[in-house]
């Protein structure tokens, strides 16, 4: 009976001492992981079909670098790093200012992604259909452009739900996770930047 | 001893009485992952059931030469059909259906990590295999062009662009198997942060069962390959509906990037089917040969090898298709390379069951029937793997006795072995056995009848999805005992559903342990309450129920 007694003192320690990861944390990591395998498709078609067009307009007659735009996306995920450290610490007016400057880098991205779409459409009459490059181009800014999209929109939620008085202090988990998915829209527009706007673009 | 009496007190699930609708609403409405399982299940055994009878129909056309039981539209549109619906309607809501049900019952948790995340990817996968039917429907379009899709499983562009697809076959194809991608991926997120969130206490990794390690793995797989599919399927919409050129060949585009892209995924897609086969196995085999899984530590290895290498040899499919010799030798290598984890398994479930007391239940003899099976599947395999033997033998009947050997002789067999073994489970009623061994006696016969002949055939040259063939070939013979074979698995089919429902209606109750089974599923009553386990339980050794049942001598002080 001793022994017995042993193994349910055992049994209980290891009740107590028993941690496992946060399932919102793996959750969204392999959503992330899932996501970054869609975006190499298209990444690697973009790369196989570079300089394949059989006819024009090709990228260095009308791609312009989108610098103010990147800068603008790049520091929004600064601004809600600020957000969400002003969230653990309760400063909710601080919290608001800097979740509204997210949103708001974001929109103007977004923004200038349309006014740059509209120009290729309109004056360069490149279209999806018109050559590979327009294929490759619009879907895979427009993958990415999708995800600011869905990401405003969480964003806008929670800002909505903060000024009507909603205590977002207690969906610290859900803000931070949010906070990752907007991390990894950013670090995508650098892969896209990379390979659409500099290795695209033979200078 | 408090803490660690958890299965002397078995919660009973309360008996009540509900009316149609609130029955009707209980399951609709339900996030229960053991309802969610029993659907996933059940709508793949029906789906499983619908593209069994368009493979009979084809069987049936190529029984005699010069055949005229369908038209070669209507031939297309049925190898089209059952190859998508298996693969997608049958093979992966069975992966999800399996480990939903079991994977929070073996790790001792109440549900799944996101209950209504699951139930989303259920009725969206649902949707995709309706849509995917609708086409017989809505496939015609405006103009009346085109029904079901006749593109065949894989759906090589540009077969598939607007202007060789014309109606809307092709995009119920896309959309369809898209949507029920999507499915397959949350069910997948979910089993992984279920394994990694939710185990009862003292549940390692190390400690965890086979089965929870493979459907791990599998989910891993699922993550990875099928969002290469769903970009695939995005691009083909996009130039069916928006003129882009991914795979417009007369604008530049890549035909070869399709299959680049579809075996990317469908390679490790045969992986992710066949893992639950893997993983029932792994818990059947000790369980009627009462030894632990021989090799434990390996298998996890093996399985975990596969996870990774199974990712890199995808264009041994393209073989034929002209690229270039470093290619072909790296992906033949590769593909080699797979069969080394994969060889282990099979010696470590042999190895089980040797020297064991075994116990030939109909769940047992499915097993053997497919280590006998799955290692003449891998052995046709390796000489497929080798790039001129593929050259020669390419889209030739061969093939498709290949991967039927793999997906009926191994996946389905397992599944029938996991169903006779856990239905006790899952019912609350045992299956009868001597149906049981009717249905094994005649499946195996008929399957085994029907797909070893189609070697033969392939390699007198028939080629695969031909609608007829003239006599005088050397095939007349081969697929005559082809079809004769399939008459003998639709019997086995027939005992099978038999046997389900009347035991469902007036089987023998089952014990909450009917197989005296070591993990953690068997401790909670059958069938588990809501909740699964009253008390959560405590565990110290890959066999909770071992340690529990000879606490003289518990597995935890050897492991
Ligand atoms: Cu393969």
């Amino acid at each position: 009976m001793a022994h017995g007694h042993l193994v349910a003192e055992d049994a209980l320690t290891m009740e107590r001492q028993w941690k496992l990861p946060d399932r919102g944390t793996v959750g969204i990591v392999f959503l992330i992981v899932t996501e970054s395998v869609l975006f190499s498709m298209f990444v690697i078609a973009y790369l196989i079909y570079l300089n394949k067009s059989l006819v024009g307009p090709y990228p260095k007659d009308v791609l312009e670098l989108p610098i103010l735009a990147s800068i603008c996306l790049l520091s929004s995920s600064g601004a809600i790093v600020f957000a969400e450290h002003a969230l653990k610490h309760n400063r909710l007016g601080s919290f608001k200012l800097w979740w509204a400057v997210t949103i708001l880098l974001g929109a103007y991205f977004l923004w200038a992604t349309a006014v740059e779409w509209r120009k290729l459409i309109f004056e360069d009459h490149l279209t999806i259909a018109t050559n590979l490059f327009g294929t490759t181009f619009y879907s895979l800014v427009g993958l990415h452009a999708s995800h600011v999209i869905v990401g405003l929109i969480f964003l806008t939620i929670v800002f909505v739900l903060t000024l009507l008085g909603f205590p977002i202090q207690t969906q610290l988990r859900r803000v931070l996770f949010l906070s990752w998915y907007w991390h990894f829209v950013d670090a995508v527009w650098v892969i896209v930047f990379t390979v659409v706007y500099i290795i695209g673009l033979p200078r | 001893m408090a803490a660690i009496d958890y299965p002397l007190q078995r919660p009973k699930a309360e008996p009540g009485e509900f009316s149609f609708s609130e029955t009707l609403y209980k399951w609709v409405a339900t996030v229960d992952h053991k309802r969610l399982g029993l659907m996933y299940v059940a709508s793949a055994l029906i789906f499983l059931i619908v593209a069994g009878i368009m493979a009979t129909v084809m069987r049936v056309q190529l029984m005699f030469p010069n055949g005229h039981v369908v038209g070669p539209d209507t031939f297309n549109r049925l190898f089209t059909m059952h190859g998508t619906s298996m693969v997608f309607l049958v093979g992966m809501p069975m992966v999800a259906g399996f480990a939903n049900y079991l994977v929070p019952l073996m790790i001792g948790a109440r549900d799944m990590a996101f209950p209504r995340l699951n139930s989303f990817g259920f009725w969206i996968f649902l949707l995709g295999g309706l849509l995917l039917y609708y086409s017989y429907l809505g496939g015609g379009g405006l103009s009346g062009d085109g029904s079901a899709p006749d593109v065949g499983w894989f759906a090589y562009a540009p077969l598939t662009e607007r202007g060789f697809s014309r109606g809307h076959s092709s995009d119920y194809w896309a959309l369809g198997v898209l949507v029920s991608g999507f499915g397959s991926i949350a069910s997948a997120i979910n089993v992984i942060a279920t394994t990694f969130c939710m185990r009862c206490p003292g549940m390692t990794l190390k400690r965890m069962p086979m089965f929870v390690w493979v459907m791990l793995i599998d989910s891993w797989l699922i993550v990875v390959a099928l969002p290469p599919l769903s970009a695939a399927q995005v691009m083909l919409l996009l130039d069916r509906y928006l003129g882009a050129n991914f795979f417009n060949t007369q604008n530049g585009g890549s035909a070869v990037l399709w299959q680049h892209y579809f075996w990317i995924f469908g390679h490790p897609e045969v992986y992710i089917l066949i893992f639950p086969a893997f993983a029932i196995l792994s818990e059947v085999i000790p369980i009627f040969s009462r030894k632990p899984l021989f090799g434990r530590p390996a298998m996890v290895a093996a399985v975990v090898a596969i996870g990774f290498i199974s990712l890199g040899v995808w264009a041994h499919h393209m073989f034929a298709v002209g690229m270039t010799s470093w290619s072909n030798t790296f992906f033949a290598a590769s593909s080699m390379l797979v069969g080394i984890p994969t060889g282990i398994k099979i010696f470590n479930w042999t190895a089980t069951m040797y020297g064991g007391r075994l116990r030939f239940t109909t769940a047992l003899l499915f097993c053997c029937g497919f280590l006998f099976q799955f290692l003449l599947a891998g052995l046709t395999g390796i000489m497929l793997a080798v790039a001129p033997f593929d050259w020669q033998l390419h889209d030739s009947y061969f093939v498709v006795a290949h991967f039927h050997f793999t997906l009926v002789g191994g996946l389905v067999f397992g599944l029938f072995a996991g169903m006779y073994y856990w239905f006790p489970k899952a019912i609350g009623k045992m299956l009868d056995e001597t149906l049981g061994k009717w249905h094994f006696w005649l499946f195996c016969i008929g399957f085994n009848l029907t797909f070893i002949p189609l070697h033969f055939a392939g390699m007198l040259g028939m080629p695969r999805r031909i609608y007829t063939y003239a006599p005088g070939r050397g095939w007349e013979l081969w697929n005559f005992v082809a079809t004769i074979g399939v008459f003998f698995q639709i019997a086995g089919i027939l005992f099978f559903i038999y046997n389900v429902l009347r035991s469902t209606l007036r089987g023998q109750p089952a014990t909450d342990d009917p197989w005296d089974g070591w993990t953690l599923e068997w401790a909670t009553s059958s069938p588990p309450p809501e909740y699964n386990f009253e008390k959560l339980p405590v565990v110290r050794s890959s066999r909770p129920l071992w340690d529990l049942k000879h606490p003289q001598d518990p597995d935890w002080k050897w492991e």
